[in-house]
């Protein structure tokens, strides 16, 4: 008896699964039962589990019936001449929706060539087996599996054109590329999931060669004409929002320029850029920690006794450029939220040059960072005046097998001298003896290998260099989203220590093992300055061991245990250590120092 | 010249290893009486470099020296082949935390046994083995049955397996037939018979019974379940699963000035804490070793030499070393803060603030390298 399972739940039990598994098939594709319905009969585990659920993850195939697949020439036709549509095909059984588990009942052959009596399925294209992502990685099958994971993964991290209405919206933080290309090697993917009308990334020419040494360690020699000419410029956007609050009480926010009596007002300059309304107008410059929009609340805890009307009883609430950015206001929208509030969104523009250490990738997964930016004289050229705009460094190759970026670079150099995309589609694509072959009636080496002058003395490069064209991604991880130093800044209100993080401008910690080293090095006095950021200096007194208190009324500092002032002496220390003491204190410990001249 | 008179002359406070081994280099390249003697200033001078100086953290040295490379051992460890024939015996990190722990109870506690000379053979080998090896009835026993009809159980003996370990089945039987039992055994027909002395015996109790003889002890040393012979650069010994050092010590063949457990706690008991010392280094050292890491031995050293000071094991951690330290700051900074901090506030304990954690949390200089030194000059105050 095989049981079986409808969505997870036991139904029932049958004596022919195979039967069952096949009817319950068969009404599908007659339409008897929804398409959604997929089962599967696990001979190892006796039983037949049939899902119908949400959140299954399914692919078309196309059914085969005794070798031949189901889907002709004519269906094909007649879609063409919009006679048919894919959702009539599900509907007739063609294609099918397959989930994960029935998958595992099937035999899908992956080309037509290859289907034999046993097959049930056949992929409506090879490449199918691998998802979008993947399967915009030109020449996929001449590279290692994990460099097109990589490849797929930073295909998602480009910036690009995301969306053509980007001016009119407010995403929190968006990228675009200013001059975007769509590829020269490209594959059908990118027609199917409309790619074209968003490209991200730039046709670039490569050289494959060390140039000084820059481009050690994966790193990228760019050619600098080429960033002033616009490669790899975008714009960063990020949107900034202030609400007009309602508390209780009546009260609520102001937006407006604040008062100087406000609590916690800014510098008057800090509030130059704001109109008479309180927010920041379009195209104005703005640097980091400028107010976009004044705001201004009530105090979060009102006082019992001391009601003060005015200003004083308000506290600065203004929204501010994030530390590290800046730009130029792009846009304001005044607008309302749900409960009726007045809502402000401002829109900053930041120009992104390219800069040293910025990240580019190719799709292959080769990525790198840029290492120097040199003029264009300087850099090799052809003998028809070619300068790459990318040097790459040789050794990145063979280790990482990406042979499918070297044939990028033969397809793209001859997409570029032709003036036609070359298709690099999965399995489908053009062969590398067509690409050679047609390198070779455009005028040039059929290795894709060109004789090279050095720019600076314009001598002849004894050997022949490796170049052509490839496509390349600039990735969202740029320096300046990353750069950080500090050498005094804010401190956390507790411990009086550093902040964390580059956001709270913080400090970088010399952490547990770190300390070890300083220790085992004997550097004690190097570790104690390093620690020092949170040093004190408190009366504590000789006789009773417990921090003294300064009394301004009297004008003296004084022990609370034995008031008198004649035994308190100044200590250094950690304030974290005085927090330490005051914590025992609460817990009634009486941890008293024993303090000694050390001369 | 005779260099070695030379040596001692001028270098006496050299190590003996030291000294002999730049003797017969001297000897080696037959130096002159100048070259001999430049060569041992330069060896003295740089055996002075190589010492610790007054201040230096030695013990954060061999903590990182040694726990650095352990944390390479956590990601390759675990699946490795066990060694000679079958015995496994706990590696890597595992076997290091156990030894620097000091467990009470080892994973997989095992003894290198070492022979006489006279047994010095694979036959000799193999019957001191059998000597130690554990053997009990089921170890020699292929098949059981019980008799419903006579009440009775009856063994088949394994004679292939009686004959390796040397045992006839006379010697069964009156093994079988030592101390307090129910039963009464004999031999039939090859066959090991065991005859209750109850007559009327239920089938359960036989069945008990039955368990009961199969765990009978026939031969060897108990606790000790696996004993393999093994041949290095031409000399047999014998590696245990499983530990009785007093008892293996007696048994004739083995050579008792060699013979260890692998158990730093056994080896304390028997031959006493230096033995253990010595124990826990070896043991600790070879587990680093093993895994083809490169760590001084003089860091295992230290490890050992601190855990066994006092004549006691003592783990590293809490209950152990960790826990001993003199300061509360430091006690309370590793581990249940909050025990340590009330136990002190309840003895009424000072801290000296002698030591480096201490000085780390109160932001003082720490009393290692250049802050050991307390003369302090303020030139303001004339």
């Amino acid at each position: 008896m095989t049981d079986v399972f409808l969505n997870g739940k036991f139904v029932g039990e049958t004596e022919q699964p195979k039967e069952l598994v096949r009817e319950v098939r068969e009404k599908r594709r007659d339409g008897t039962l929804p398409e959604e319905f997929n089962a599967r009969y696990n001979v190892d585990e006796e039983n037949i589990r049939i899902n119908t659920d949400s959140g299954r993850v399914r692919r078309p195939l196309v059914r085969v019936e005794d070798g031949e697949p189901l889907l002709t020439e004519e269906h094909v036709e007649k879609i063409k001449e919009g006679e048919m549509k894919w959702s009539d095909l599900v509907e007739e059984g063609i294609i099918e929706w397959i989930d994960a588990s029935e998958e595992e009942d099937l035999l899908v052959a992956p080309r037509e060539e290859e289907i034999t009596e046993k097959h049930t399925h056949i992929e409506i294209h090879p490449a199918n087996i691998l998802g979008i992502n993947a399967s915009l990685v030109p020449f996929p099958e001449y590279n290692r599996g994990d460099r097109i994971s990589y490849g797929a993964k930073m295909i998602g991290q480009t910036l690009g054109f995301y969306s053509a209405n980007y001016p009119l919206r407010a995403d929190t933080k968006s990228n675009i590329l200013s001059y975007p290309q769509t590829p020269l090697v490209t594959t059908q993917t990118e027609e199917a999931v409309e790619l074209e009308k968003h490209p991200a990334g730039q046709n670039v020419v490569v050289a494959l060669l060390s140039y000084k040494g820059f481009n050690i360690e994966d790193a990228l020699i760019v050619n600098r004409s080429s960033v002033e000419r616009g490669f790899a410029r975008s714009y960063f956007f990020r949107t900034y929002d202030a609400e007009k609050q309602r508390y209780s009480g009546g009260q609520e926010d102001d937006i407006g320029i604040p008062d100087k009596d406000v609590r916690g007002y800014r510098s008057e300059e800090a509030y130059s850029h704001l109109s008479e309304d309180g927010v920041v107008p379009p195209e104005v410059d703005i640097e980091s920690g400028d107010v976009l929009v004044g705001k201004t609340s009530p105090l979060r805890f009102m006082g019992t006794g001391e009601f003060v009307t005015g200003m004083q009883n308000r506290r600065e609430t203004s929204v501010t450029v994030r530390h590290g950015e800046g730009g130029v206001s792009d846009k304001v929208l005044l607008s309302e939220t749900e409960d009726g509030n007045k809502l402000v969104k401002v829109t900053l523009r930041e120009k992104r040059v390219p800069e040293l250490g910025d990240k580019f990738a190719t799709r292959h997964g080769q990525k790198g960072v840029i290492g120097l930016l040199e003029p264009e004289e300087d850099l090799p050229f052809t003998k028809d005046g070619v300068t790459p705009d990318v040097i790459l460094n040789p050794h990145g190759i063979p280790s990482r097998q990406t042979v499918g970026q070297l044939l990028e670079v033969l397809a793209g150099k001859v997409g570029a001298l032709s003036g036609q995309k070359v298709d690099a589609t999965p399995f489908t694509g053009e062969k590398e003896e067509d690409l050679r072959e047609k390198l070779r009636e455009l005028g040039f080496r059929s290795d894709g290998k060109e004789v090279l002058y050095n720019g600076t003395t314009g001598e002849m490069m004894e050997a022949e260099i490796f170049q052509g064209i490839v496509y390349y991604e600039k990735l969202e991880h740029m320096v300046s989203n990353k750069i950080h130093a500090r050498s005094r800044g804010p401190v956390t209100l507790l411990t009086k220590q550093p902040t964390e993080g580059r956001a709270k401008e913080g400090g970088l910690r010399l952490g547990e093992m770190e300390k070890d080293c300083f220790i085992g090095h004997g550097a004690s006095m190097t570790l104690k300055e390093r620690f020092s950021s949170d040093e004190v200096t408190l009366p504590i007194c000789k006789e009773c061991g417990v921090i003294a208190v300064e009394d301004e009324n009297k004008g003296e500092v004084r022990c609370p245990m034995c008031e008198e002032s004649e035994h308190v002496e100044d200590v250094e220390m950690s304030y974290a250590f005085k927090l330490l003491l005051d914590e025992l204190k609460s817990m009634t410990i009486y941890p008293k120092m024993n303090i000694e001249e050390s001369v | 010249m005779d260099y070695e008179e030379k040596v001692d002359e001028m270098c006496e406070e050299l190590p003996e290893k030291v000294r002999s081994r730049l003797v017969d280099r001297m000897e080696d390249e037959d130096l002159s009486e100048a070259e001999a003697e430049e060569l041992i200033e330069n060896t003295k001078e740089a055996y002075d470099k190589c010492k610790f100086e007054p201040g230096e953290a030695i013990g954060v040295v061999s903590a990182q020296s040694i726990s650095e490379p352990a944390t390479q051992m956590t990601m390759r460890t675990y699946h490795v082949a066990g060694s000679a024939q079958g015995v496994e015996i706990t590696q890597g990190l595992p076997r290091l935390i156990e030894i620097v722990d000091a467990r009470k109870t080892i994973k997989t506690p095992s003894m290198d046994v070492y022979l006489k000379d006279d047994y010095q053979t694979e036959e000799g080998a193999r019957e001191v083995a059998n000597e130690i090896r554990e053997t009990k009835m089921l170890d020699v026993v292929t098949e059981d049955r019980i008799d419903l009809l006579n009440l009775v159980v009856e063994f088949d003996l394994d004679t292939d397996s009686l004959d390796n370990i040397g045992l006839s089945e006379e010697e069964v039987i009156s093994n079988l037939n030592k101390g307090r039992r129910k039963y009464e055994a004999e031999s039939e027909d090859g066959m090991v018979k065991i005859v209750p002395k109850e007559d009327d015996i239920s089938v359960r109790d036989l069945q008990k019974m039955k368990n009961k003889v199969m765990d009978k002890h026939l031969k060897g040393i108990k606790g000790i379940s696996q004993a393999v012979v093994t041949e290095t650069d031409g000399e047999w010994s014998i590696q245990t699963l499983g530990t009785n050092l007093k008892k293996v010590l007696k048994v004739e063949g083995v050579d008792p000035t060699r013979t260890v457990s692998g158990d730093p706690r056994e080896m304390q008991k028997v031959f006493g804490i230096e033995a253990c010392r010595n124990t826990i280094l070896k043991e600790g050292h070879e587990t680093i070793m093993e895994q083809g890491l490169d760590v001084d031995v003089r860091h295992m050293m230290l490890v050992a030499d601190t855990m066994t000071v006092d004549g006691e094991i003592k783990a590293i951690g809490r209950y152990g070393v960790a826990g001993e330290k003199g300061s509360v700051l430091a006690r309370a900074s590793f581990e249940v803060t909050v025990r340590h901090l009330t136990e002190a506030s309840i003895k009424g304990e000072v801290d000296e603030l002698n030591s480096t954690v201490e000085n780390v949390i109160i932001n003082q200089t720490v009393p290692v390298g250049t802050g050991m030194y307390e003369v302090s000059y303020n030139p303001q105050t004339e």
